[in-house]
């Protein structure tokens, strides 16, 4: 695990040979992670992969994370590690949402749910790793099964665990908690729908 | 021997039914009856003690209902439950449905033990779609009743939102006793009339195995055609008669068909 200090190095080395790559650091639990920008981050992980002295060539999770009402809005994590020094370093591309550019400034105003397949140029989109480390293809379809991220390149980019016609990104802030309201017999005749 | 008998016989106005010698006495008028030696009187007190008269419907369904097999079928958690039914300290067998058949075909009622995911529900109803009629279906804790604590994207709030349902019992899990108490409902609903009136709530009258298609021709049969034209009948008189909730075409609450 490199310390504050190994990470600033990291840092400021990958922007002498990526420049405008990292976007920030932080050092905290005593875990290292870098933020980087989407467009760059296969340049990133190749960085950290095959540099001597690094080599960081063991992905060892995917994931996403939603971090709304915060921008940019999603997360996509990856947990790299140097099996022989077994040090870990996490890799953060910061993904905005192109939904959340287009609505009115102040952020208030959300779009509602884009059903699957309408429109794909409203989902977030990054660079795909899966030729770089074989294990992100399964991971990065459960990020887009969950959270509706576009992996660019990925040979094979379907839902992977809910249902291939499911409408919707569930794991997402946004998304709706409980599906409906549970009918019991004293509301069995307000609660519109099955029974008529 | 014959005079034994004829001490019996003697003997009967006093013995107590369930004596020894009360059976013995009924055995040996079984077999004069197999004789012919029983006559006027005799006769007809041997045939209302020993003769019980009914319809084939009713004798049926009481075999169906004291002869039942589940599906070996587990969702979740509650299908931990539903293995210690079968082992000895609960013993389902008392109830006749201690043979968990493989297969939905040979199967008579399914268990929904645990939530349904959305991603399972299809494989439950096609199971469901493959069982024979007269089939049943128990709804085993609250998860598959109403979707229990999985408020959420994965899980169907409620299995008979896409099957019919018989029983629900609730629990989380039930105790091996709530689901007896459920299933000797269900062996009651059954003992009483097989229809339990679900295809009216749900609207599916006349998907009968009796009122569906020629399996050859695909055209509905005139048999079938006049048979769901009679039930529809029925459902609107009876409609007619006494409002809509009272409705009650298959007798379900009455003494039963005919």
């Amino acid at each position: 695990m490199p310390d504050a200090p190994g990470l600033e190095l990291i840092a400021g080395e990958l922007r002498e040979a990526h420049p405008g790559s990292v976007l920030g650091t932080y050092h905290e639990h005593g875990q290292a992670c870098l933020i980087v920008d989407p467009a760059q981050v296969r340049e990133v992980l190749l960085w950290l992969k095959n540099t001597p002295g690094q080599e960081y060539n063991f992905l060892a999770s995917l994931h996403g994370v939603d971090y709304l009402p915060a921008e940019p809005r999603f997360g996509v994590h990856y947990e790299l590690l140097n099996r022989e020094r077994v040090e870990r370093i996490r890799v953060r591309a910061a993904v905005p949402d192109p939904q959340q550019s287009r609505t009115s400034p102040d952020g208030s105003g959300r779009e509602a749910e884009q059903p699957a397949g309408s429109d794909s140029d409203e989902l977030p989109r990054v660079p795909s790793v899966v030729d770089i480390f074989p294990t992100a293809e399964f991971q990065e379809r459960e990020v887009y099964d969950f959270f509706g991220i576009v992996f660019e390149g990925h040979p094979d980019l379907r839902r992977i665990l809910l249902p291939e016609v499911y409408v919707g990104w569930p794991q997402r802030r946004d998304f709706p908690i409980g599906g409906e309201e549970v009918i019991f017999t004293y509301n069995e005749r307000a609660v519109p729908g099955w029974t008529q | 021997m014959e005079v034994k008998r004829e001490k019996l016989r003697a003997l009967s106005p006093l013995a107590e039914p369930g004596s020894p010698e009360h059976l013995r006495i009924r055995q040996l008028r079984a077999r004069d009856l197999l004789r012919g030696d029983l006559t006027d009187e005799q006769l007809e007190e041997h045939v209302q003690q020993s003769v019980f008269l009914g319809r084939l419907e009713d004798v049926l369904n009481w075999a169906r209902s004291n002869s039942m097999f589940p599906m070996t079928f587990g969702l979740a958690c509650c299908a931990i439950e539903m293995i210690s039914l079968v082992g000895s300290r609960y013993d389902i067998a008392r109830f006749g449905a201690e043979a968990m058949r493989a297969s939905p075909r040979q199967a008579d009622f399914i268990i929904l033990s645990g939530r349904v995911s959305i991603k399972m529900a299809p494989v439950v109803r096609r199971l469901y779609d493959q069982m024979l009629e007269p089939r049943w279906a128990i709804s085993m804790g609250a998860c598959s009743s109403s979707g229990g604590m999985f408020s959420n994207y994965a899980v169907v709030q409620g299995a008979d939102k896409f099957m019919p349902i018989d029983v629900h019992i609730p629990g989380c899990p039930p105790r091996p006793e709530a689901f007896f108490y459920g299933f000797n409902k269900l062996q009651r609903m059954i003992q009483n009339n097989p229809d339990q009136g679900w295809r009216r709530r749900y609207n599916a009258v006349g998907t009968e195995e009796w009122a569906r298609d020629d399996v050859i021709t695909g055209q509905p049969s005139e048999a079938s055609q006049a048979a769901y034209a009679r039930t529809r009948q029925a459902i609107a008189e009876a409609a007619e008669a006494t409002g809509p909730e009272g409705a009650d075409p298959y007798g379900t609450t009455g003494a039963g068909t005919t």
